[in-house]
């Protein structure tokens, strides 16, 4: 029997460019094994829950520095449970003040990784939420 | 095992002597910290340098005097002795209000320049009332849709005096277009008027993506404003060739200067071939580096960079004017370097990176504020900043020699390593076939990309110590207060943009936006066509849209 990998959608949504964060995330949990889409840049909320139907994954980790979060999170969530994509993880990567993580987590955001954060913490952590499927 | 080392000069036999006779002793009492020592770079570094190590380099050809070739020294004979650097902070944030107040608080405390932080969707070519720009008005930088943005940005700030300069890419040829008309509205004269348009659009291919139209036909828009600036406003530098993205992507220091220069030879390629005289429009071409945390590296970064540019001008385009053959960079601390965790080190590190930048020998300095990694910076955190550059012009008597390192054997041996890894780089692209080419093939991007994970992996495994992050951190940390945009930025935005699609002369709009469009499609120089847009008040979206409908849009390959 081999175990389901877990599946990511890496997705950059918003205007800004900087992709460092996502590539190195992305090489990260694929080194560790899961299988992992990246969108490329400006997706729009619509593309990105698109993009996490299609390919049926477990998780969809948000890279956000440009202080759209506020906006672009809550819309990614309600797209996705609009979809029956009630497990789909959403993880949040980048810049984000801390007095705005409360507000997240409430949204739906399962967690915000901050600048610093070690890759094998968001691999662990996805490896210890993402629901078992069959 | 020791390496077995074959010894060709005396300088080497001595070198090798004191490892055997002097240090191997004290290595077996008392083993290194570590086997191999390196810095941010990941590069190897010796355990001494000594003149066995600088035995290929010559004082006169390599090295010389400041304000000769090859200007490894500097290019001023004097360094900051005649001038100190330019202390130029980028500042930009919420309304254009917002920002003229800031700028000119900054002024008040002494910063000699100005250096505009554009929106996302100003950068981008998008209105603040474009769907698209939901959430990212006035986040990253000021909001600026046309020309009426632009007139308040520079509201009692006089452009034939102060040098502004403007972080401003895909766009660029607009808003250099908006600048001169709110010059002149200020009845300044162009030939009078300086300053540094960003306009370095193969770095945004390379590393920070904020592109809007495909390679070659932006590389004709970077093209006109050579020439029109050549023409018209001979004292402004049309592009800021810059390195400081591609290494906050992750390229290491060699990366940064061999993809940075080599972007420069590209767009005095593309200008040669428009025709332009090297001597001319060269001597406005400047530079724009990182100043990142291995010390050492970095000003042998900027050493190295001036010697391969003075070369490669004089021997690739046999440049005569001296001006042609002299780099000049500005420099900015590394803002991937800042931490979030314990965020006032931040100011430390910040000090450290300045001075090597001054040791380098920049032409002008932004020095980051301690709370980037958390938001844009608040007025406490960017007064500080400025403070550091203070410090050490006027504190730590750094600036009172020129090129205070030229001779270590270290930073010559660096400087040499770097020049020769930059060249290798060249080699490579230039086998591809130039810059544009090697980028659609994706090479620098995938080399960045190698390097930031190679990075973030030594990291994790602690052989790189970020302090407060993998190594002393605390689990209690007080927090620092933060810049909190309004998010009534847009709204604002909006209503202006309103009054200024209400005020203005619709037919006015639309001739100039066909005129633009039909000099798009000729070939002609675009820029008297673009300010004639911006005269009429054709917003920012308008005239992106125009360009894009004649030139399309890019398309990142996957890699």
């Amino acid at each position: 029997m081999s175990e389901r990998k877990i599946r990511v959608l890496v997705a950059k949504p918003g205007l800004d460019g900087h992709d460092r964060g996502a590539k190195v995330i992305a090489r990260a949990l694929r080194d560790a094994g899961m299988e992992v889409i990246y969108t490329g840049l400006r997706q729009t909320p619509e593309m990105i829950a698109a993009a996490a139907v299609q390919e049926d994954v477990d998780a969809v980790g948000v890279s956000i520095l440009s202080g759209a979060h506020n906006t672009l999170c809550p819309r990614i969530i309600s797209l996705l449970r609009d979809e029956g994509m009630d497990d789909c993880l959403v993880l949040v990567g980048g810049i984000v003040p801390q007095d705005d993580i409360p507000r997240l987590k409430e949204q739906g955001v399962a967690e915000v990784f901050l600048p610093g954060t070690s890759t094998e913490d968001i691999v662990r952590f996805l490896r210890d939420n993402v629901k078992p499927r069959e | 095992m020791p390496e077995t080392k074959e010894i060709t000069s005396p300088e080497q036999a001595a070198a090798e002597r004191w490892e055997q006779e002097t240090v191997a002793p004290v290595i077996q009492k008392r083993p290194e910290r570590r086997q191999r020592f390196e810095g941010v770079s990941l590069e190897e570094v010796n355990r001494l340098y000594t003149p066995a190590d600088t035995e290929g380099i010559d004082f006169e050809r390599d090295i010389s005097f400041p304000g000769e070739f090859p200007y490894t020294r500097g290019i001023h004979p004097t360094g900051y002795r005649g001038k100190l650097w330019t202390m130029r902070q980028f500042a930009g944030f919420g309304t254009p209000e917002e920002t003229n107040a800031r700028f000119k608080y900054l002024m008040h405390q002494g910063q000699t320049g100005l250096s505009v932080a554009y929106d996302l969707p100003a950068l981008m070519g998008y209105d603040s009332d474009s769907p698209l720009s939901e959430g990212e008005v006035g986040k990253c930088g000021v909001a600026v849709s046309s020309l009426a943005d632009m007139e308040i940005l520079f509201d009692g700030i006089p452009l034939e005096e102060v040098t502004v300069s403007q972080t401003i890419n895909a766009p660029a040829s607009i808003f250099l277009a908006m600048y001169l008309v709110v010059a002149e509205k200020q009845g300044a004269d162009w030939k009078k008027i300086s300053g540094t348009l960003q306009n370095d659009i193969l770095k945004e291919y390379i590393a920070q993506k904020e592109w809007i139209y495909p390679i070659r036909p932006a590389m004709k828009l970077v093209t006109d404003t050579f020439e029109f600036c050549t023409q018209h406003v001979p004292r402004y530098n049309p592009i800021s060739v810059s390195g400081y993205h591609i290494r906050e992507a992750g390229a290491t220091a060699m990366q940064e200067l061999a993809f940075t220069l080599r972007d420069g030879v590209e767009y005095v390629d593309w200008g040669v071939r428009a025709g332009l005289d090297v001597d001319e429009f060269v001597p406005r071409i400047s530079f724009f580096f990182n100043a990142h945390n291995d010390f050492f590296e970095e000003i042998a970064k900027y050493r190295a960079a001036r010697r391969i540019w003075a070369r490669v001008m004089r021997e690739r385009f046999g440049a005569k004017s001296e001006r042609t053959l002299q780099l000049r960079f500005h420099t900015q601390t590394a803002g991937v370097s800042l931490t979030v965790q314990q965020p006032l080190n931040n100011i430390v590190r910040v000090a450290i990176q300045a001075l090597a930048g001054v040791l380098g020998g920049t032409q002008s300095l932004h020095t980051d504020s301690y709370d980037e990694a958390l938001a844009l910076p608040t007025d406490r955190a960017a007064l500080i900043a400025l403070r550091t550059q203070q410090i050490i012009a006027e504190e730590t008597g750094v600036p009172n020699t020129v090129d205070p390192l030229g001779g270590s054997y270290f930073v010559e041996a660096l400087t040499k390593k770097m020049e020769d890894g930059a060249l290798d780089y060249f080699e490579k692209i230039d086998a591809m076939g130039g810059m544009v080419e090697a980028i659609e093939k994706g090479f620098p991007q995938r080399e960045i990309q190698e390097s930031a994970y190679q990075y973030q992996k030594a990291v994790e495994r602690g052989e790189q110590t970020i302090v407060g992050v993998n190594k002393y951190q605390m689990s209690d940390e007080p927090e620092v207060p933060i810049l909190i945009i309004n998010e009534g930025v847009r709204e604002s935005q909006i209503a202006r943009l309103e009054k200024t699609r209400t005020r203005r002369d619709k037919g006015a709009v639309a001739n100039a936006l066909e005129g633009l469009k039909r000099a798009t499609q000729s070939g002609e120089n675009t820029m008297p066509a673009t300010i004639e847009a911006v005269r009429a008040y054709a917003t920012l979206g308008e005239i992106c849209d125009a360009l894009r409908d004649v030139y399309g849009l890019y398309e990142e390959p996957a890699f």
